[in-house]
């Protein structure tokens, strides 16, 4: 394993800013695995912390195919996790909505064509993705369609679900759409949770990845197969919203079956502790993404579900 | 004259509290909307998409002061909307607080998303039947700019003329971007709705000359289009920057973190060399770099927020061959 610093900006009062990548094997940019971007995520670089760990043991062992390259980037945006601030920490802008990035321009489009110009080229680019509304998710792979997706390699992390995603007019500017149109193979894995680490998805993560690089014989492993994945459309979830605001008092929790009718949560008066809704299933199927914080506000999707008669 | 407060959107928040998108509308009596609308005669006038730009705030309550003195001139229909994200304004904030979300990204929304794209959408019904919408901004807390009209260049052809009534120094036309395509001024022009994005001024300020300019505009506008029959001030003939490919201005970003100080003022002109600013690093005492103007032209933006890092913006100079180009 080689450490190396991938990006830097000089701080005034705080230490500089770096991106720092961790690099395996050799020859070939063959897989670029990047974590978090955003401040809160920190799921994202524990999951990438753990691939280092087994990609150290793989190397160590002489597992990794000769020629093949890998680089994981655990955390692209210290500054923003150091304060725990989602965001870029003077402007509050997204370095996943500035890519491909500009190195003439202003900060975060410069990080973001900082990194982009060490990892364009890679065969394959893996990212651990955080969806903006807080929640969990059933583990699942996202693909945009930008017409250069490809979905069997998706299936081949063997996680649960593979999404796919018609991009929105703000989505142009994400590094998974970026990688695309370089002609990188690219996927956002999303994982249970985002701020709060949780081990058994991470592992779950780890696994699929070590999985994936196997199957494309970048590695020589041998462990998780996974599930057979199955292939839905964003647009097909089905959204469950809240009708009031109040407290959210969660029942069903992402990656269970649910009946038609069954109650899910219930949104309650904060005052009197009145229920004023109850938030029933309108279809048979699978929470995809269950919201996790105590309050919700009016029309949130507080579930997502997936039908069950589309099951293959 | 009718005057009324109305509410465009609202939903209810968690604990006793209603969110309230609110409208002011002034228009003649005795006549209805319907007619009013079909002979043309409805502008909106909107701004606090960002919460922390606070410079059409004097706008919407100068235009409202002025057509109260002159009822009598008033003969189509005035919408203002001060305030399109309150809870921004309210926390002093750009975006959307709560969600961290930029609300000129959520445009046209959806009436079956979530809150926020749910007010998005009714915003954008509560526009229909509107002539022409000014959307007006302060740039940032960290930019202040001359008074300007921004338009995508798709939508050149239509607003540049209307733009050039409105009494402001700048039009800048840029080039398209896919991104742009949430925003509410893209949305409403790609509606038919024509939408002028104005900048002036800075943050978390008020300048109330600018404000008094623009306002202006806006008389002479709704002159143009009959809906006022009042004294009208005499327009200024702005620079027109037609810069689709991008090449017209300078952009100076910071070539190190450190603390800015700005030696010129927004609006000057500036020849090749001249210094502008310089960046400095208060612990150690050092003049990390002297910022120059590259070549010479109209300083339109010059930072005001002292803080930047390496890449941060500190001005922009429209190039002295963009100028010559509209005889100025």
């Amino acid at each position: 394993m080689k450490e190396e610093i991938l990006y830097e900006i000089k701080g005034l009062y705080r230490d500089d800013f770096r991106v720092k990548g961790y690099r395996f094997g050799g020859g070939e940019n063959s897989v670029c695995i990047m974590g978090s971007m955003r401040g809160n995520e920190f799921q994202q670089i524990y999951v990438c912390s753990q691939l280092i760990q087994k990609l150290k043991q793989l190397e160590e062992k002489g597992k990794i195919v000769d020629g093949e390259g890998i680089l994981v980037i655990p955390c692209g945006n210290p500054y923003s996790v150091n304060v725990k601030k989602r965001f870029w920490t003077i402007d509050n802008t997204d370095i996943n909505r500035m890519y491909p990035g500009y190195s003439l321009g202003e900060t975060t489009q410069r990080i973001a064509a900082g990194i982009f110009e060490q990892i364009k080229d890679y065969r394959y680019g893996i990212q651990f993705a955080s969806f903006y509304m807080p929640g969990n998710f059933v583990p699942q792979v996202r693909v945009m369609k930008t017409g250069m997706e490809n979905i069997e390699l998706a299936k081949q992390f063997g996680l649960p679900y593979v999404v796919l995603h018609h991009p929105r007019p703000f989505d142009t500017t994400t590094l998974n759409y970026n990688w695309q149109i370089w002609e990188t193979d690219a996927f956002s894995i999303y994982t249970t949770s985002t701020s709060a680490v949780d081990k058994e998805s991470a592992k779950q993560a780890v696994d699929a990845v070590l999985n994936f690089l196997s199957k494309q014989g970048i590695i020589q492993h041998r462990g998780y197969e996974g599930f057979i994945s199955r292939v839905v459309e964003s647009h097909d979830f089905v959204n469950v919203r809240t009708a009031f605001a109040g407290f959210f008092e969660k029942i069903a929790e992402a990656g269970e079956r649910v009946d038609k009718g069954q109650i899910l949560a219930k949104i309650v008066d904060p005052y009197t502790g009145d229920v004023r809704q109850e938030i029933v299933s309108p279809i048979e199927g699978i929470i995809a993404f269950a919201h996790n914080e105590s309050m919700a506000y009016q029309n949130t999707a507080v579930y997502k579900l997936i039908a069950e008669e589309n099951e293959a | 004259m009718d005057s009324q407060v109305m509410t465009i959107a609202q939903v209810q928040l968690p604990v006793d509290e209603v969110l309230k998108i609110q409208k002011h509308r002034l228009m003649p009596s005795g006549v209805s909307v319907d007619e009013l609308e079909k002979s043309g005669k409805r502008i909106s006038v909107v701004t606090g998409i960002h919460g922390d730009e606070l410079e059409g705030q004097y706008v919407c309550y100068e235009l409202s002061r002025r057509i109260g003195e002159h009822p009598e001139a008033l003969c189509g229909i005035v919408d203002i909307y001060p305030a399109m994200n309150p809870f921004g304004i309210d926390n002093i904030t750009r975006g959307i607080p709560a969600f961290d979300l930029d609300m000129n990204r959520i445009f046209p929304g959806n009436h079956h998303g979530d809150m926020n794209e749910h007010i998005a959408a009714e915003i954008i019904k509560d526009m229909e039947g509107t002539n022409l919408c000014l959307d007006i901004h302060a740039s940032n807390i960290f930019l202040t700019e001359v008074p300007q009209i921004r338009i995508n260049e798709l939508h050149k052809d239509i607003l540049v003329p209307i733009a050039m009534k409105s009494n402001v120094d700048l039009i800048w036309v840029h080039g398209a971007s896919t991104v742009l395509e949430s925003t509410f001024a893209y949305s409403l022009n790609n509606r038919g709705i024509h939408t002028l994005v104005v900048e002036m001024g800075v943050g978390m300020r008020i300048t109330e000359d600018y404000g008094n300019q623009l306002v202006d505009g806006i008389f002479a506008l709704m002159a143009d289009m009959g809906i006022w029959k009042g004294d009208v001030p005499k327009v200024r003939m702005p620079v027109v920057s037609n810069d689709e490919t991008g090449n017209d201005v300078y952009y100076l970003n910071a070539p190190f973190s450190g603390i800015f100080f700005k030696e010129r003022s927004h609006g000057s002109m500036v020849q090749a060399g001249e210094r502008i600013g310089c960046v400095v690093n208060p612990l150690t005492g050092e003049l990390l770099s002297e910022i120059t103007a590259p070549g010479d032209g109209w300083l339109f933006t010059i930072r005001e927020y002292p803080v930047v890092e390496e890449g941060s913006l500190m001005g922009r100079i429209l190039k002295k061959s963009a100028l010559e180009g509209m005889g100025h």
